[in-house]
């Protein structure tokens, strides 16, 4: 039985202008780092969310339901439902693993980098934002291993982006590669993996628009496979992308087709 | 091997419609799977955001949802039929909905380039304002539809039924005298969750309609009725997610079977279904599906 349980803010933690992380009093310690939840902002919408820590979302304020959720206080509540999904294929012990992030797609990344470290694994992260303030979840990348930041406008770090790093590092000496931002940037990561022939070692998290949200209704499937974003994803292995519409096109909530 | 109105099917098993139906390529994907034909999402004249979310959830007997038809329309669709005829190798079946003839015929003329290789006319749907089950519960109006639809097309046209009324056999009966080439039965069961915790209904919708386990029995009984009076097939759903459920269907009077819900479980579930009511028919000594259809009329 699936009915959204009535989870508690108990804390709210500002981690950028645009961006807050809400804490729960609800914990999915069954999931896996990737895996998301159905938040409900009751009277409003009901919108997918990736769990940033086991307890919380870390959320981007960009329209009706999200900025409902940036006027809630600690004491209110939403309705979760979750996990749900394929989060990404856990590294083993002695991997040596690169995480490539852009802005919130942070938010998946980092209990997979806490787990790795945890585990013993070595642990690369390339983290990207437009600029030092929307720089998501630096101090946990930083604890974990090696930290290279980019910014578009160069507050902080190397000025550019995440590929920019990401094209001086030796894809081909770490043993998985994990992805999540916006697509724009993963699709240009997937090229440089793809020249680099490292396209099966890594895993994308992709965002598609969520009716049903457990892969009965079919919105959010991807061309040319049929894949279910939410079911059979949101983590993709890179050989399962090889010819979609990823990076293309997208299907918006009536299901036309739009650029990505 | 059924045959069902002229449409030869690999095997019993139909994906209902607003099932993984969005997409040219998940048709084709659930055609692989091994669903005897496809029926699409439900396609109507204008692109369609639907309700909010909550859109769908899973119950303690089933499943409650309430899209609210989203769709691209008729003119974006047109691609994706293309892409399910060509690919698929299974009937394609382009479910469509409208708030009058006018509107169906129009839908119908739109889609018929993409040949499809049936229509199924959404006269069922419990949770759309002024389409659905709104029309499909007035005789007079069902019939109109159904024969307006058959006047404008050379494929065959199934009309879906909605299980929210006095008496199901009525709308069958005048999508029958409208033309129709076999009935649909049932759409989802009108119904509601309320969220205890804050007083809110669940569903974006605040209502929505109940699929799944639960609303077998009810799907039973009114393939069942229709069975009995109707001279033109009856396609059971409703519930069905094992053989036995099938095969349960198809005594009933189905004489095929849409598997919606299920889908959830996996989408294996076709195969699992198909094997399994051969295996079955093998073992008692029937020689086909046919020897079965309405089989529980015999017995009382
Ligand atoms: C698997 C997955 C995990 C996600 N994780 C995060 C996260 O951790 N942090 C974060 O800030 N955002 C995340 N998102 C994106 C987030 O779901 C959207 O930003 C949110 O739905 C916007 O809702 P809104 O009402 O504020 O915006 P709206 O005004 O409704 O829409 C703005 C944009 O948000 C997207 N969106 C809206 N509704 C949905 C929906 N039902 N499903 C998918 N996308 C939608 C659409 O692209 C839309 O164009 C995730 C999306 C997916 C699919
Ligand atoms: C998510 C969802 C979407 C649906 N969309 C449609 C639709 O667009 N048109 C339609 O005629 N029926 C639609 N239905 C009804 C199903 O086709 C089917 O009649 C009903 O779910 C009962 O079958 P089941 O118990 O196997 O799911 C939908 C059902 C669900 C669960």
């Amino acid at each position: 039985m699936m009915r959204p349980v009535n989870s508690v803010i108990i804390k709210i933690v500002d981690d950028s202008p645009s961006i807050k992380t809400f804490f729960f009093d609800t914990s999915f310690d069954s999931s896996t780092a990737g895996q998301f939840v159905m938040v409900w902002v009751r009277g409003v919408d009901e919108i997918p969310m990736t769990l940033s820590y086991n307890n919380a979302i870390t959320v981007q304020k960009v329209g009706d339901a999200t900025s409902r959720l940036f006027e809630l206080v600690e004491g209110d509540s939403v309705g979760i439902r979750g996990p749900f999904g394929k989060g990404f294929t856990l590294p083993e012990k002695d991997n040596r693993i690169l995480v490539v992030a852009g802005g919130v797609g942070a938010a998946p990344l980092a209990p997979l980098v806490e787990y790795a470290k945890d585990l013993g694994a070595k642990v690369t992260t390339v983290l990207g934002a437009r600029n030092a303030y929307e720089l998501v979840f630096k101090n946990r990348f930083f604890a974990v291993g090696t930290l290279h930041i980019t910014t578009d406008d160069g507050s902080e770090g190397r000025k550019g982006f995440v590929t920019d790093a990401l094209n001086e590092l030796d894809v081909l000496g770490y043993d998985r590669i994990y992805t999540c931002g916006p697509e724009v940037m993963m699709v240009k990561v997937f090229d440089i993996l793809q020249d680099a022939g490292a396209l099966d070692r890594a895993e994308f998290s992709l965002h598609r628009y969520f009716k049903c949200g457990i892969g009965v209704c079919g919105a959010c499937c991807m061309d040319t496979s049929g894949i279910r974003v939410c079911k059979d994803g949101p983590v993709f292995n890179g050989m399962q992308l090889v010819g979609s519409e990823f990076g293309k096109y997208k299907r918006s909530a009536s299901g036309q087709r739009v650029e990505v | 091997m059924v045959t069902i109105t002229g449409l030869d099917l690999k095997n019993p098993t139909i994906l209902a419609a607003g099932i993984m139906g969005t997409t040219g390529a998940s048709l084709v994907r659930v055609a692989k799977e091994g669903a005897g034909a496809v029926v699409t999402k439900s396609i109507g004249p204008s692109p369609e955001e639907g309700h909010p979310n909550p859109s769908m959830l899973q119950l303690e007997c089933g499943f409650l949802n309430a899209m609210g038809l989203p769709n691209p329309s008729y003119v974006d669709f047109t691609k994706e039929i293309e892409i399910a005829k060509k690919e698929a190798y299974v009937p394609v079946i382009a479910s469509i909905f409208g708030g009058n003839a006018d509107e169906f015929v129009k839908i119908v003329q739109g889609l018929s380039p993409a040949k499809p290789d049936a229509f199924e006319l959404n006269l069922s749907c419990p949770h759309a304002e002024g389409y659905g089950a709104m029309i499909g519960s007035d005789p007079i109006i069902v019939k109109e539809i159904t024969s307006e639809v058959c006047n404008n097309t050379d494929v065959p046209v199934w009309v879906k039924l909605t299980p929210n009324v006095t008496d199901i056999v009525l709308i069958g009966e005048a999508a029958a005298s409208g033309g129709a080439d076999a009935v649909v039965a049932i759409n989802t069961v009108r119904a509601m969750a309320i969220d205890i915790a804050s007083g809110y209904p669940i569903l974006g919708n605040g209502f929505g309609g109940l699929s799944g386990p639960a609303i077998k029995p009810i799907a039973i009984k009114c393939v069942y009725e229709l069975y009995d009076k109707l001279d033109i097939p009856v396609i059971g759903v409703g519930g069905i997610s094992t053989w036995q459920d099938a095969v349960e269907m198809i005594m009933a009077g189905a004489s095929a079977v849409q598997v919606g819900s299920a889908v959830f479980e996996g989408l294996d579930v076709f195969s699992s279904i198909s094997s399994g009511i051969d295996s079955f028919l093998t073992e008692i000594g029937y020689d086909g599906v046919e020897d079965i259809i309405g089989l529980a009329h015999e017995m009382v």
